[in-house]
């Protein structure tokens, strides 16, 4: 750092460049050190578990066995069930959320009175806490206890089987999340210009064309940010599910089974290389949505 | 014309009413429960026939619910101070400095911001029994305040390319140093942000469930939401339903206040972040 570096132009940089350049890096060093810390290393340490045989109940016998882990947790049908459970589960919920978030949206930008009530209410279900969210929709769709469960007909259990809870599961979900999904997408359309939309309704436009001609297609940036955030958080989904059906029935996600196998088997061997699983499904979902949106990822359009 | 007009109102007046009761609508629930007195729970009523803070007193005779409660603070607290900190300092050199490294540090925010929890609670579970730290307010703070870091990262980032920094370089001008500008000049113009921000992180922490009940083991540091789950009744055969929805709505007050007062910072913060970059 103490002798000058050229810079772009190639020459030397200025004392007051150098200094900028210092003040950068110090004052970013904290916030790295502390990311690399506590992701990077922890990631390696993952991967590293991920290989051997150890089990906390029988920590004697742990040994390394290479791939092995992964073979055991890709051959197994709970591996696959939770596999199948979470992707459903997140395109489902993504799907809904977009469509109900866009129209939750549309009625805060343009709603002509009560803007502040509307947008307050709307902030509700994002600030609340999950685990308590789950806890009220459980209460809900007990038996004999809640509001819900009074309007079928009697026996009926809905989270105790498998479809109804996974319905149930998403409901939750896109309750607590709709929210900041509308709320990215408030921000995409307040960029879309009022002149342009005034311009397609002298042209003749109705309502449904200026959306999906005029307005849709401006938003795009901000759509695909929302579908990238909420994509990936939902397929991490773990403290509804939790609380909903602690995963029974056929509903766990495979956060749950992570941490089942984690704390409830002590196998923590197996467990490692199932986050390592998830951490490359997530991998491989943003991987996906950066390439396809290229420039429109966030974090893209962030210049010196 | 003025009945077209009215129909107009109406429509709007119905969806949001519609919007309203979707927030709320769970939320009432588990505040409806939580009034109720055992007898009545399991009516099925919106309304509490009796009311009774039977519940509330409840929870708060134990040290169970009342120690979680201050750890949920304390950890929250700490984990969002350090955090706003460290996002500050660099999300004012992404916004302003020319640095070697910019796009790496955005890079692993972004990675980071995306990474699934669950991954590392198996290694940090691991390490932090090594390290000491399992089941205490640190073994928290630490992943708290790493997760929120790329939040802290992007929503100040956003803020601060919105502040004038011309006055940054007339301070420069009239003899600062930059670490002196940033101090004098920047800081207390980008107070709000930072204020915004803040309860972002907050939320974020308070939210937080996974880390909490992985990485503890007891009450010294087993947070609200942790500790409701492993709420059980005062007899084994009664269900904890009325003392979960206490504890439910003792955790929400908070989250409600913040969102009354602030609710067009948080609006911003939300969306500035994430639309901006």
């Amino acid at each position: 750092m103490n002798h000058p570096l050229p810079d772009k132009s190639g020459k030397a940089l200025s004392a007051g460049a150098r200094q900028e350049r210092r003040l950068g890096l110090l004052l970013c060093a904290p916030a790295v050190l502390v990311m690399a810390a506590v992701t990077a290393y922890p990631v390696g340490y993952a991967v590293y578990l991920s290989l051997q045989r150890y089990d906390l109940r029988f920590p004697d016998r742990a040994e390394f066995v290479g791939l092995g882990n992964y073979g055991a947790v890709l051959s197994s049908p709970f591996w696959w069930d939770a596999f199948w459970v979470t992707l459903f589960i997140t395109v489902v919920s993504v799907a809904v959320e977009l469509v109900l978030g866009m129209a939750l949206a549309l009625v805060m930008h343009r709603t002509l009175f009560w803007r502040g009530t509307v947008r307050t209410a709307v902030l509700v279900p994002y600030g609340i806490v999950t685990v308590v969210a789950a806890f009220s929709w459980q209460y809900a769709w007990t038996p004999d206890l809640g509001y819900l469960a009074e309007l079928l007909p009697s026996g009926e259990a809905p989270l105790t089987e498998q479809w109804p809870a996974l319905w149930l599961i998403i409901l939750a979900e896109v309750w607590k999340t709709t929210p900041f999904m509308a709320l990215l997408l408030l921000a995409g359309l307040a960029l879309v210009p009022e002149e342009t939309l005034k311009a397609a309704m002298v042209d003749g436009a109705s309502a449904w064309q200026r959306f999906t001609r005029v307005v849709l297609p401006l938003m795009k940036p901000a759509i695909l940010v929302a579908l990238l955030f909420r994509t990936l958080d939902a397929f991490r989904i773990f403290d509804n599910i939790y609380v909903l059906t602690s995963g029974a029935h056929g509903t766990g996600s495979l956060s749950i089974l992570g941490y089942n196998n984690l704390f409830t088997a002590l196998n923590l061997g197996i467990g490692s290389a199932i986050s390592v699983l998830i951490f490359l499904c997530v991998g491989i979902i943003a991987f996906t949505f950066v390439k396809l949106f290229g420039a429109a990822a966030p974090g893209a359009e962030v210049k010196p | 014309m003025a009945a077209a007009g009215r129909t107009h109102a109406t429509r709007w007046g119905v969806a949001n009413v519609v919007v309203v009761l979707y927030a709320l609508f769970p939320v009432w629930w588990i505040a409806a429960l939580s009034f109720k007195d055992p007898a009545t729970l399991s009516d099925g009523s919106y309304i509490p026939r009796d009311w009774t803070w039977e519940n509330y007193r409840g929870i708060f005779e134990t040290s169970q619910f009342t120690r979680a409660l201050v750890n949920s603070i304390g950890i929250a607290l700490i984990a969002t101070v350090i955090a706003v900190i460290l996002g500050t300092m660099a999300a004012y050199a992404v916004a302003r400095l020319r640095f070697p490294g910019k796009r790496l540090l955005i890079g692993m925010s972004l990675l980071i911001a995306m990474f699934p929890p669950i991954s590392l609670v198996s290694p940090l579970f691991e390490i932090e029994r090594a390290v000491g730290i399992f089941d205490t307010w640190a073994g928290l703070i630490i992943p708290y305040m790493t997760f929120s870091l790329p939040l802290a990262i992007y929503t100040l980032s956003a803020f601060f390319r919105e502040i004038p920094w011309d006055l940054e370089k007339a301070a420069k001008v009239d003899g600062a140093t930059p670490a002196q500008a940033f101090r004098l000049v920047i800081v207390p113009l980008a107070a709000p942000g930072v204020f915004t921000t803040a309860i972002l992180v907050f939320i974020f922490c308070w939210n937080d469930f996974l880390f909490a009940i992985s990485l503890t083991s007891t009450e010294s540091a087993r947070t609200v939401p942790a500790a409701i789950a492993f709420f059980t009744g005062s007899s084994q055969f009664q269900q904890p339903t009325g003392s979960i929805a206490a504890a439910a709505v003792v955790i929400t007050i908070p989250i409600i206040v913040f969102v009354l007062f602030f609710q067009r910072r948080i609006v911003a913060g939300l969306t500035s972040g994430a639309v901006k970059g």
